[in-house]
C-alpha cells in the first residue's frame, strides 16, 4: 500500500498519461476506421482495394514495430517537429484503425440486405445509403466487437511506455530510481488498469442490451 | 453484401466513379509520393546508408535475431495452447470449484496488459524475490499466460458451439464424460476452430516484438541496434523497412494459411452444417485479442 500511496504523484501522472492517450487514439482511431470501412465498400476499384491493402498490411504488423518507426524512424524525414506523445497517438491510430474498420465493416454485413436494396429502390446513392440507411443500423451490431477493440487499445498503449512517453506501463523505473518495490508498483499499475477496464466492459455490456435489436 | 449497397452503375454514376477513383489516386500517390520524396531527400537511398547489408557479420546478426524470433515463437504458442486446453477444461468443468479459479484466471490474464506482464515477471520478479528470469523466459511466460488466456475462451466458446445433440448423444450410448469429450466434442469442435486458433497464433508471433522493451535479442532489437550504429551511417530506416518486410510477410503467412483453413471449414458440408453463432463468438475473441499486441 505504501508503495502506492508514497507515489500518488507518480501514478496520478501515469495514468493520466495513459487516458490522454486513449482518448485521443480512441477518437482518431474511430474516424479513420470508419473511413476505411467506407473505402472498402465503395464502387470505386481503387479505394476499394487500397483499403483492403492498408489492414491486411497494418494487421499484419506487430504494434512495436509501428511504434519504433514512429519514435525513431519519422525523426529522420525531418517533415514537422512532433512530441513523442502525437507520434505515439498517431502511431496507435494507424495501427487501430485498421481493426476498427474490419469491424464496422463486419457490422454492414451484418444490416439485412432488404434495407440497402429498399434504399435503393427509392433512388438514394451510394453515400445516402450507406450513412443514412446502413451505418446507423451497424452501429448497434458494432458496439460489443468495437468496445472490444477500444479496450485492447487501452492495454495497447502500455506499449508506448517502451518510446518515453508518461505512461503507466513506464511507472516501473521511476519507483526504482526512487527505491520502492517494483513488483508491488507494478501489481498496482495492473490493478489500475483493471479499475480502467471493468467499467468498459459494464458499459459494453449495457450498450449491447440497449441497442441490441431483435432480428 | 458489400456489392448491394450501390446500383450498377449507369453513365452518370459511372464519371462520378471515375472523378472519386481519380481523386483518392491523386491523393494517394501525392502522400506516398511526398514520403518518398522526404526519403530521398533525406539520403535514406544512398548507398551509405544500405552499406550494411552487405557485411556477412549484420546478415548472420539479422538471422540469429530472426531465429530467436522464431523460437520464442515456437515455445510460447506450444506452452500457450497447453495452457489454454487446460484451462478451458477447467472452466468447462461441472465441478464449481475448478470451473470458478478458471474463470478468474483466464479474466484477469486478460484484463491486463501484455507487456505489463512481462514488466512484472522480468523487472518485478527478478528484483523483489529475487528470482532471475531471463528476457526469454519473461516473454514466453508473459505470451503464454495472455494467449493462453485467450485461447482457453476460443477452445471453451467451439466446444459450446457444437449441436446439444452431439452431447446427448453420447451420453445416451454409455460415454463417460471424459470419453465424450475426447472423443465427441473435441474433434468435431477443432475443426471448426482450427482457423480461428491459427489467427491467434499470429498474434503469438506479432507480440514476440514486445521482446525490444526487455532487451531480448530479437528482430527488433537489433533493427534498432543497427539503426543507432554510427559508424553504419545509423541506417535506422533502411533497417526498419527490412525488418518490417520480415515481420509482414511472416506474419501474413500465418494468416493466409488461417483464411485458407476458414475456406476449407466453410466448403465442408460436415462442419458447415454446425451451428455458426459459438463460431461467430469466438471470432469476436480473437478480433480483440488480435488488436491487443
Amino acid at each position: 500500500m505504501n508503495v502506492l500511496l508514497d507515489n500518488l504523484d507518480l501514478f496520478g501522472q501515469a495514468f493520466l498519461g495513459t487516458i490522454k492517450l486513449f482518448i485521443v487514439a480512441a477518437i482518431g482511431s474511430l474516424i479513420g476506421g470508419t473511413i476505411l470501412a467506407g473505402m472498402r465498400v465503395s464502387p470505386v476499384p481503387i479505394l476499394r482495394a487500397f483499403g483492403t491493402a492498408y489492414v491486411n498490411t497494418v494487421r499484419n504488423t506487430p504494434l512495436t514495430l509501428v511504434l519504433l518507426l514512429f519514435a525513431f524512424a519519422y525523426p529522420r524525414l525531418e517533415i514537422a517537429d512532433l512530441s513523442f506523445f502525437t507520434r505515439a497517438c498517431l502511431g496507435l491510430i494507424v495501427y487501430t484503425s485498421a481493426f476498427v474498420c474490419e469491424v464496422v465493416r463486419s457490422g454492414i454485413n451484418t444490416v439485412p440486405v432488404g434495407q440497402a436494396e429498399a434504399s435503393r429502390a427509392l433512388g438514394f446513392t451510394f453515400n445516402q445509403t450507406l450513412s443514412s440507411i446502413v451505418l446507423p443500423q451497424a452501429v448497434r451490431a458494432v458496439v460489443p466487437p468495437l468496445t472490444n477493440i477500444e479496450i485492447a487499445l487501452l492495454k495497447n498503449t502500455t506499449i508506448a511506455a517502451g518510446f518515453s512517453v508518461i505512461e503507466a506501463g513506464g511507472v516501473y523505473s521511476a519507483l526504482a530510481e526512487r527505491g520502492y518495490s517494483v513488483l508491488v508498483g507494478l501489481l498496482w499499475v495492473a490493478v489500475g488498469f483493471l479499475i480502467l477496464v471493468i467499467p468498459l466492459t459494464l458499459l459494453q455490456r449495457r450498450l449491447d442490451q440497449r441497442w441490441s435489436v431483435a432480428r | 453484401m458489400t456489392a448491394v449497397l450501390y446500383d450498377i452503375p449507369g453513365p452518370k454514376a459511372r464519371a462520378r466513379n471515375a472523378g472519386t477513383g481519380l481523386l483518392g489516386v491523386v491523393l494517394l500517390v501525392a502522400l506516398i509520393g511526398y514520403v518518398l520524396y522526404r526519403l530521398l531527400v533525406t539520403g535514406q537511398f544512398s548507398a551509405r546508408e544500405w552499406e550494411w547489408i552487405q557485411y556477412s557479420a549484420i546478415q548472420r546478426l539479422l538471422l540469429n535475431s530472426l531465429l530467436a524470433t522464431l523460437e520464442a515463437f515456437g515455445v510460447a504458442a506450444v506452452l500457450a495452447l497447453a495452457l489454454g486446453a487446460v484451462l478451458a477444461a477447467g472452466r468447462l468443468s461441472e465441478h464449481r470449484w475448478i470451473s470458478r479459479p478458471a474463470t478468474v484466471v483466464v479474466e484477469f490474464f486478460r484484463a491486463i496488459p501484455l507487456l505489463v506482464l512481462i514488466f512484472i515477471l522480468f523487472y518485478g520478479v527478478s528484483r523483489s524475490l529475487n528470482y532471475n528470469f531471463s528476457a526469454f523466459w519473461a516473454l514466453v511466460f508473459g505470451l503464454m499466460l495472455y494467449n493462453g488466456s485467450v485461447l482457453a475462451e476460443i477452445f471453451r466458446a467451439g466446444v459450446l458451439a457444437l449441436p446439444k445433440g452431439q452431447r446427448e448423444a453420447a451420453y445416451a450410448l454409455g460415454m463417460r464424460k471424459a470419453q465424450v469429450m475426447t472423443n465427441v466434442l473435441l474433434p468435431q469442435s477443432l475443426r471448426l476452430m482450427l482457423p480461428t486458433i491459427v489467427s491467434q497464433l499470429v498474434v503469438v508471433l506479432k507480440d514476440t516484438a514486445l521482446g525490444f522493451l526487455i532487451q531480448y535479442p530479437e528482430l527488433l532489437y537489433q533493427a534498432r541496434y543497427l539503426g543507432g550504429q554510427g559508424q553504419l551511417g545509423s541506417p535506422i530506416l533502411p533497417v526498419a523497412m527490412v525488418v518490417a518486410v520480415i515481420y509482414i510477410a511472416m506474419c501474413l503467412l500465418l494468416s493466409m494459411l488461417a483464411n485458407y483453413l476458414e475456406r476449407r471449414t466453410r466448403r465442408n458440408p460436415k462442419i458447415g452444417a454446425l451451428d455458426p453463432a459459438g463460431k461467430a463468438d469466438a471470432e469476436g475473441e480473437v478480433v480483440a485479442a488480435q488488436s491487443t499486441d
